[in-house]
Formats: C-alpha cells, structure tokens, sequence
C-alpha cells in the first residue's frame, strides 16, 4: 500500500466517512461518487454513526501474512443503521461474539510495512460497554 | 436475428495437483479431446477465447503460449477473465461472435495452474479478490470469510445447521468418486466433514473447494456447420449474466446472491422457463460450491427451493439422483475440485456428456427433458453466469 493513497482516504478510511446520495438519500461505505443502489452520481460525503450492532460475522482461522500475522480474527458484518460495514472485532474473545451484540468503532494500528514503509490503520469494532456491566 | 449455437466436442483434463504438465500441456489434454470429438482440424477452427485468471502462475499470455503448443498459432485470441465465472464466461463470449456471424467454429479453453505458487500465496489472490483496499488489507477478510458471513447469516435467519452444509460436501463428493477425472475421487462422511478444521467458522476445510490445477474445453458451432459434425449437438439456449458490487458491505442480503438472481431471471425469461417449476424442466444441474453454502443458497436463487428452503433440499439428499433434481454429478468444485477457469467451461463439458448418457456408471442422471443448467458464479456473487444447455433445438 503506497502512502499517497493511504493519505488520500485517510478520512474515509480512519474516520468512517462514508457516502450518501442525494437523490435517493441512502447511506454507504466506503465512499464512491457513485450510488450504488440508484446510479446517481450526486453523492456527498457523509460522517457515519460509530455505533451499531453485528449483523453477521465469521472467526477467521486460515489467513496470510499479507493480512494478518495472528489469527483468529472475528470479522463481522456491522449495522450501522443508516448504512452497514464490513470490519474486524477487537478486544473480544472469539467464543464472545454473537449476533446483535452492540459494537463501537476504534481506530487500531493494523501493521507496519518494514523500517521505513506505510503504518497501517484501520477502524475496527469492540464490543459497547454499557452500564453495569 | 441471432444464429443458434451448439456444442460440437468436448475435452477435459485430469484435475488435481498437475506438477507432471505445464500450462500448455494442461490445456492440450483437453483442447485435443474437444477437437478429436468434434472431428475437426486446427484449419477448422475461426476463433478461440481462452479463460486465464492467473497470477499464480508462470505464464503472463498463457492463450499464445497453448496455441504454440496445439500447433493453432495464428487464429484470432483473446483471454477472458471472471474469476471463478471465467470459463462461462469464455463461452458466452464466444457464443456470441457465432451468433452474430462472426465466426463458425470456435474453441473455447479455460485453464488454471494454481500450484504454482505456494498455498499462502494463492489464500493472499483469492483473499484479495473482492475489493482490496476495502475489505481485505483493512479487515483481513479471506475469501472463506467472505462465504462464511453468509453462511452465518442464513444459519441465524433459518435455522439451518453446519451438519445440513457437510451433507452438501458427502454429496459432491459421493459423486466425484465416480469421477476418475476428480481430483478427489472418494466418498466422505458427515462426521468427517464435521470434524475437520475451521478455516472462517462456521466454514470448515471440508465445506471448501480445493486449490486446483486442470482445463477443460469445449468446441461450439454455428447451426449449419454443427449439423454436418454431429447428429446428437447440445445447443445453448440461453445464457444470463449479472455482477453485484466489490464491496460486500453494500449489499442487501446476505442469505442470497443478487447477481445469481438476475443471471437467473434472464436466462429462464429467454428460455421460456417459470421459475417455481426451475426444478422439473431440467435433467441435472451444475451449481456453483466453492463452499458448501453456496450451492445451498444455489437451490434458492434457482427457484428449485423457496427462499429459506434450500437448506431442507441437502438435509433430504433431494438432490442425488433420484430426488427432486440432481446436482453436481461431476463432484462439483469441492470434490471434482476447482481449477477457476476451467470450471464454467468443465461444467460445459460434463452437462454435454450427461446429456448424451456417456458418464461413468453411478453418476449418470436419467435424462428426460434433455435439459440441464450450470451456475458459474465468480468471486462472492460479483459476477454469475447461468447458462441453459440442451438436446433440442432452442425456439
């Protein structure tokens, strides 16, 4: 990953800047100018929730370097009311995860590409704390 | 007014682990069968689209590379790619330009060396296959991860089990042990499946397709030319195609795929085939298990189960021979394995023989309506293909 595109979508990609369309008004991330449910090319950028709930997920056991050194990775499908994305679970034991668990997104270093290369971050999800707990 | 188009020959290699053959090699085990069964000559052949995905592999123009080979230098080339729908692909392509008068003969190869690079290798190109910079440096999603978000979300919504996805896998592989050409030729069982390890829970390596080497191809022929090579032709009589967004996360549904859906609904209207009697207008079908889910959620976007019912179609072994229709005699891509352009073009090949009654015994469908229907999806539902073969002469 070159360092130019990491910075052109650091908004996107680091604060949940996703899109919405003007002429059908639906919410989506990440952000294209096109809208993916009507065609529109009348989108805007819009600052998405950082709270929802897991939708769906899998326990990831087989990856590669390329992505991750360690495993498993809880990844899930996260509802976001207005829109869903697609990220990793952190700070949960794997056999913790279910559906409709409510998740907050955090921004985490993911990897370091060498001695002088691009450090990765990426937003991911842990789970919601809520009172008495 | 689109000229009718038809399957001539048939070719198909062994699948499997193919450290024995190079990539022209591969591919001339099968382009030679095809052209033997059609009876023709390279000087017959107009055009040739040939299905690569590649990266993997050694040779970056893998189509000149096998035409050298098969002694076809010259004729008019191109590789085509859709992932794992690349070989429905390829023949869509060139059904096309025999449609249209462009050409009378054309052969049509799909071919794939994917053990030419280490397996972690080959996880990171399938893993990065969907939507990169989004989904798989972001959030580490593999491939499996992507089948096993739907695989949990059907699960959850309808009650079906992991045991109900392994039935799917004893299945296919039931078959494929009928199947020398395989590259798993032998039977498993449900505690076997469910005993092997999780590669993205709830999907365990036994409800996953194998990295694969092999090629399969076919030769197709305008209406008249077919006529004089054959008297027993398999016409294509329609073809849908359909694709869906490389980001996962914009997506509806999660228990279906849409591109399936739209492939499907396009390829029955121009067939003429009402989707809630899907099951009974064909002999067999060729569907798509990359993962045990898929080809569950298959039988849905078919309309050979309702929504929410497909799970039911595997837990009845209602889809062996004998039940309401059966699926993946060859094996499928979990056992016959998954060499990603040969498949749409393997799946060709084996509804041709089906069709014509010269399977190996045990896997043989009866075949009635002579009609069948292959479902090539590539990537996570981001392209599909289903097309509708048969004996008679479409409308």
């Amino acid at each position: 990953m070159s360092a130019p595109i990491v910075w052109r979508f650091k908004e996107s990609k680091q604060r949940l800047v996703g899109g919405r369309c003007d002429s059908c008004g639906r919410a989506f991330y990440p952000l294209t100018y096109g809208c993916p449910y009507c065609g529109a090319r009348s989108v805007k950028e819009f600052v998405l929730p950082r709270e929802g709930k897991i939708v769906s997920y899998s326990i990831v056991y087989s990856t590669t370097d390329a992505a991750r050194f360690e495993t498993p990775i809880v990844l899930a499908l996260v509802d976001l009311g207005v829109a869903r994305v697609i990220a990793e679970i952190t700070d949960i034991d794997p056999s913790e995860v279910s559906e409709d668990m409510k998740v907050e997104a955090v921004l985490r270093k993911v990897r370091e590409e060498g001695e002088s290369g691009v450090i990765v971050y990426a937003l991911k999800f842990r789970p919601l704390l809520v009172d008495g707990d | 007014m689109p000229r009718r188009v038809a399957i001539v020959g048939t070719g198909h290699s062994k699948f499997g682990v193919r450290s024995d053959a190079s990539i022209p090699e591969l591919a001339w085990e099968a382009i030679s069968e095809a052209m033997k069964e059609a009876g023709i000559e390279g000087r017959d052949i107009d055009l040739v689209v040939m299905g690569n995905v590649g990266g993997w592999s050694s040779e970056p123009l893998p189509a000149i590379v096998s035409l050298e080979y098969a002694g076809l230098e010259g004729k008019p080339v191109y590789r085509v790619e859709a992932a794992c729908a690349t070989g429905s692909a390829a023949i869509k392509a060139a059904r096309d330009a025999i449609a249209s008068g462009d050409a009378d003969i054309a052969l049509v190869f799909g071919v794939e060396k994917m053990n030419e690079s280490p397996t972690p290798t080959v996880v990171e190109f399938i893993g990065r296959a969907g939507n990169y910079f989004w989904e798989f440096e972001n959030f580490g999603l593999t491939f499996p991860g992507y089948y096993a978000l739907y695989a949990t979300a059907y699960m959850s919504k309808y009650g079906a089990t992991e045991e109900d996805m392994c039935m799917v896998s004893v299945k296919n592989h039931y078959y494929a042990s009928h199947n020398p050409k395989a590259q798993f030729p032998r039977k498993i069982d449900v505690e076997s499946c469910m005993g092997s390890r999780y590669v993205a829970w709830p999907l365990k390596l036994l409800d996953s397709s194998p990295i694969t080497d092999g090629a399969a191809a076919v030769v197709l022929a305008s209406e008249d030319v077919a006529s004089k090579l054959t008297d027993s032709p398999v016409w294509i009589e329609a073809i849908g195609a359909a694709s869906d967004t490389s980001n996962l996360s914009k997506r509806a549904q999660f228990t279906s795929l849409r591109a399936a859906r739209l492939a499907v609904e396009q390829a029955y209207k121009r067939a003429g085939i009402e989707r809630e009697r899907a099951a009974s207008e064909f002999d067999l079908a060729e569907v798509h298990d990359c993962f045990t889910i898929a080809e569950i959620m298959a039988y849905e976007d078919l309309g050979f189960a309702r929504p929410g019912e497909g799970y039911m179609l595997a837990r009845e072994e209602q889809t062996y021979i004998g039940g309401l229709i059966p699926v993946n005699l060859s094996g499928g891509l979990k056992a016959k394995g998954h060499p990603l352009a040969a498949t749409g073009v393997s799946m060709a090949v084996d509804i041709v023989r089906q069709l014509h009654g010269r399977v190996e015994k045990g896997r043989q469908a009866p075949i009635k309506r002579g009609r069948a229907i292959a479902h090539n999806i590539g990537g996570t539902g981001h392209y599909a293909y289903v097309t509708i073969y048969s004996s008679s002469k479409p409308r």
